[in-house]
């Protein structure tokens, strides 16, 4: 059996976030680049797998979709555990596009992997388009896998609760935290091994771009927070009865 | 043309974000003079379907079947694809929760239409199709054109109002050709907390922080919580100590919300907890620091004891559900 996971480059999520080309292009100088931390939980969780396995899962591949100052974030990757990574060389220009490159890398994998949500986009939207590409089932708001036999056991969020659902391979899973709950850290070890597993530069197929972010604005600053006086909570109460509306 | 919106249903009832969803389609269908249609997918009454056409809704498309009960990816959107191919819907309209996305995605694919996902408004320009969405988990707004003819959106959570109308609506039964063999899925067990309000889809959300500290002091959060039919949360210093469930956890590695109202009590407010929870409306803060980085993004804020405030408060909220009464 083998597991593919799909990795967003995305900037630290501390960073301060800037735009340059008169707000049309998101400024990256000096961004720290990291794993996207719901694709980095999936990665944690394929490593466990694979290491209860006793060796019935061979491989834990990464892909993702982005030019070479990408290559940093997938050598952690493989620095926590990936046998291997591919790295499509092009621009990560939609999601649309990303699916449909990833589709390209993906059709040899048993179970694929995403991130409910990459934290730059936001668009919650490679995982579904990867399945449908591939023309294969998928299941979201996974908050847990496991494998018994033949059968994948999953564990999806619904309102008000969880299912236990019952999967075929192949099958993409779009995670998100509780898949696995803190990520791991690369040891030194990993790090020095890391140099040496294959980081495959593949060729972008042509794809149709069917969205473009067009430009970005700050959200509008907030006004000064109203500090009212502890010994004096009905105000709050007023407030947000009177003000806001809200209760 | 049309202009179809997908509407859950929650053990064959809407909620009001399905009726939110129908306004927000109802008037796009306006402006570009169309009509919206309803789909609906599983086994709901009439009456209720009928509820859907108060919102704008001319056609109200039922798939109404037990064997829709559980959500299978593939089967559903096999038939909302159909149904948008069978009524040329030019724009197909899915909530931005659970549902949303996961069927979004793959109707997107199937009708080679370009995706945006939480669209926080009507789109700003029909000619060359606009949209605006939140970017970098709330640090950002963007503004988004779709080049595609067919295009799909998902809505972002509260942040569309109801909007009535006098129209009339149909209902129509379909029955789209589903096998056994296309349901990819089978679910073994569902284990349902009954009553609770889900943290995703909540108005008002209460959460607490480190500075509740101890996972014994959470019955006023509870009862705050109840008292004003919220969903509970916390950050993530209180997941990962286990004093909640991870599935509680509100922050850039958790759960993104956007509440019409966020309590931060005991909450500092770090980055990271700030990207889950800027999208609120409105945010009231509860801390003993008054230097505190969550006073920045609050709109009220008090500087005190969250185990002395908390109770003063639910007393107060009492006290004024009781002379509304």
């Amino acid at each position: 059996m083998k597991i593919l996971i799909c990795i967003s480059n995305v900037p630290d999520t501390t960073t301060k976030i800037k735009f340059a080309g008169d707000n049309t292009e998101f400024d990256a100088s000096g961004v720290q680049w990291i794993i996207n931390p719901w694709d980095e939980l999936a990665l944690t969780r394929a490593l466990e797998l694979k290491e209860k396995s006793g060796g019935k899962i061979e491989k834990i591949s990464v892909v993702s979709v982005g030019l070479k100052p990408a290559e940093p974030t997938l050598r952690k990757a493989l620095a926590i555990g990936a046998d291997d990574a591919f790295r499509i060389d092009c621009e990560a220009k939609d999601s649309y596009a990303v699916a449909a490159q990833i589709a390209e890398v993906a059709k040899d994998y048993d179970i694929i992997m995403c991130g409910i949500e990459a934290s730059d986009y936001n668009g919650s939207a490679v995982g579904g388009m990867l399945s449908e590409f591939l023309n294969i089932p998928s299941i979201s708001s996974v908050s847990g896998l496991d494998i018994e036999g033949d059968e994948i056991l999953i564990s999806r969020e619904i309102d008000g609760g969880a299912e236990v659902l019952i999967a075929k391979i192949p099958l993409v899973a779009i995670v998100q935290k509780g898949i696995a709950i803190e990520p791991r850290i690369p040891s030194m070890r990993g790090i020095m091994m890391a140099r040496k597993k294959p980081l495959n530069v593949v060729s972008p197929i042509e794809v149709e771009i069917l969205t473009e972010f067009v430009n970005y604005e700050l959200p509008p600053s907030k006004a000064a927070c109203k500090m009212i006086d502890a010994e004096n909570v009905k105000e709050l109460v007023d407030l947000l009865h009177n003000e806001a509306k809200l209760i | 043309m049309s202009i179809l919106v997908y509407t859950e249903n929650w053990d064959g009832k809407f909620k009001k974000l399905s009726f939110e969803l129908v306004s927000y389609a109802s008037e796009i269908a306006k402006k570009m003079n169309t009509s919206a249609i309803a789909l609906s997918i599983g086994k709901v009454e009439e009456d209720e379907l009928q509820k859907l056409g108060n919102y704008g809704a001319e056609k109200i498309i039922s798939v109404s079947d037990e064997k829709y009960k559980v959500l299978d990816n593939q089967t559903f959107s096999k038939i909302i694809a159909e149904v948008a191919d069978k009524e040329d819907s030019e724009i197909i309209v899915f909530a931005h929760n659970n549902s949303g996305k996961a069927l979004a995605p793959r109707v997107s694919v199937k009708l080679h239409a370009g995706l945006v996902s939480g669209v926080m408004a009507l789109p700003s320009n029909f000619e060359n199709f606009t949209v605006c969405k939140k970017a970098f988990t709330g640090k950002a707004i963007a503004n988004v054109v779709i080049k595609s003819p067919k295009k799909v959106l998902t809505l972002s959570q509260n942040s569309f109002g109801l909007i009535e109308s006098e129209n009339s609506s149909t209902i129509e039964n379909f029955s789209p050709e589903v096998s056994d063999a296309d349901f990819t899925t089978k679910v073994k067990e569902v284990n349902k907390i009954t009553g609770k309000v889900i943290l995703t889809d909540a108005e008002i959300v209460v959460s607490g922080g480190r500075g509740m500290k101890s996972p014994d002091n959470w019955a006023p959060i509870e009862e705050l919580a109840e008292l004003l039919g919220a969903a509970t949360a916390c950050s993530r210093p209180v997941s990962d100590e286990e004093w909640r469930p991870h599935g509680e956890h509100v922050g850039q590695t958790g759960k993104i919300i956007a509440p019409n109202l966020y309590f931060a009590l005991g909450i500092s407010g770090a980055i990271q907890h700030l990207g889950g929870v800027s999208s609120s409306k409105y945010i009231v803060a509860i801390n003993t620091d008054n230097e505190a980085p969550i006073f920045e993004s609050a709109d009220y804020g008090i500087v005190g004891d969250v185990h002395k405030l908390i109770p003063e408060l639910i007393s107060e909220i009492q006290e004024l559900k009781k002379s509304e009464s």
